[in-house]
């Protein structure tokens, strides 16, 4: 539900990049999405669809979600390692006393863009 | 076709208003608590009865976060508590810009503890940081105990967790067990504390938790 709140702060971030670079269109968004947050990705992609289709910096671009698979540092015997969402504890030792190191990321990873100076390229 | 490489936070506005926040609550002291359960969970009771174990002790305000109304807050206020209402008017979770203008009404200085209330929701609430100092979670019995393997996120973000409407344990099938150790797989070593808080049962692990974190903030 909260799809439409990432997207449009996704878009508030995006458009000053691409004025800034004499972009035409913007082609591509790749995104880095932790798959510890609560985003779905049909979701995103339905909701990016109706939010982008009649701006004409954006429609017919394309979302690419990259999911990052979680990983956890033990702080009892040092072990780093990746797991699911729903399986923290060290599978080495045991440990409940484990952190997170990555897993729930929000970012935008980069974008694509068309300039004028692309339209004579082959 | 020209690739830029961008390296940003989706929610870098929302998060640099939470670090305004931040700094706020920091130099005046206050510990916040950021409530987050579905619709029907406990919320406000467990918030009241929070209030009832803690009022002598501290002075607390409440900050209502709803969809639209402002029934939360009148509540808050009959019990004699001073209550923000933010209505976010279709948003399904608080945002800290919307804190950020809560916290402009409130009187900042003489507080020691500010509860929010979140929007009743088990999923998007969990993505936001408004500037708080901990996110706790109510679950409540009738709920079920399969909910940490349905909604992980929730039980996450939470640095402890509270299973409300204990006294209800014998007409539901609520498997305190399977639901402690799903809750220690997705946040091993998170507190779960046990309470019925309409009948202030149980409420005083939790407020003692609670009382050791506002007094690791306050001078």
């Amino acid at each position: 539900m909260h799809e439409m709140s990432l997207l449009q702060g996704i878009l508030d971030s995006v458009t000053p990049v691409a004025r800034e670079n004499h972009a035409t269109k913007v082609t591509k968004i790749v995104l880095d999405i932790g798959v510890m947050t609560q985003v779905v990705e049909e979701v995103m992609d339905f909701d990016y669809k109706i939010l982008t289709e009649d701006d004409p910096l954006y429609s017919g671009s394309e979302l690419v979600m990259n999911f990052l698979t979680p990983r956890s540092r033990c702080f009892d015997c040092g072990e780093e390692f990746e797991h699911d969402r729903f399986h923290l504890k060290c599978p080495k030792c045991g440990s409940s006393a484990t952190m997170l190191l990555s897993g729930r990321e929000l970012k935008i990873a980069s974008i694509e863009i068309d300039t004028p100076d692309d339209v004579d390229e082959p | 076709m020209t690739t830029i490489d961008m390296e940003q936070k989706i929610l870098d506005k929302n998060d640099r208003i939470a670090q305004e926040n931040r700094k706020r609550l920091d130099e005046n002291h206050v510990f916040v608590v950021n409530l987050l359960a579905s619709p029907g969970a406990g919320k406000t009771s467990t918030i009241l009865a929070t209030v009832r174990q803690l009022r002598d002790m501290f002075n607390i305000a409440v900050i209502e976060g709803d969809l639209a109304s402002n029934v939360d807050s009148i509540t808050m206020k009959e019990a004699g508590i001073p209550a923000v209402q933010i209505n976010t008017a279709g948003t399904c979770h608080l945002e800290a810009d919307m804190l950020s203008r809560a916290l402009d009404v409130l009187d900042l200085p003489n507080l020691d503890l500010i509860i929010i209330e979140n929007v009743g929701n088990l999923v998007c609430t969990a993505d936001f940081y408004l500037g708080e100092d901990a996110k706790v979670m109510i679950l409540s019995v009738p709920e079920g105990d399969d909910k940490p393997l349905k909604y992980p996120g929730m039980f996450q973000v939470a640095e402890a967790v509270i299973l409300n409407k204990m006294d209800t344990l014998p007409v539901f099938d609520f498997d305190v067990k399977a639901f402690e150790d799903e809750v220690d797989n997705l946040n091993p070593g998170a507190p779960i504390f046990h309470i019925a808080a309409t009948k202030d049962d149980g409420v005083k692990e939790w407020t003692d938790w609670l009382t050791e974190k506002i007094e690791a903030v306050a001078e």
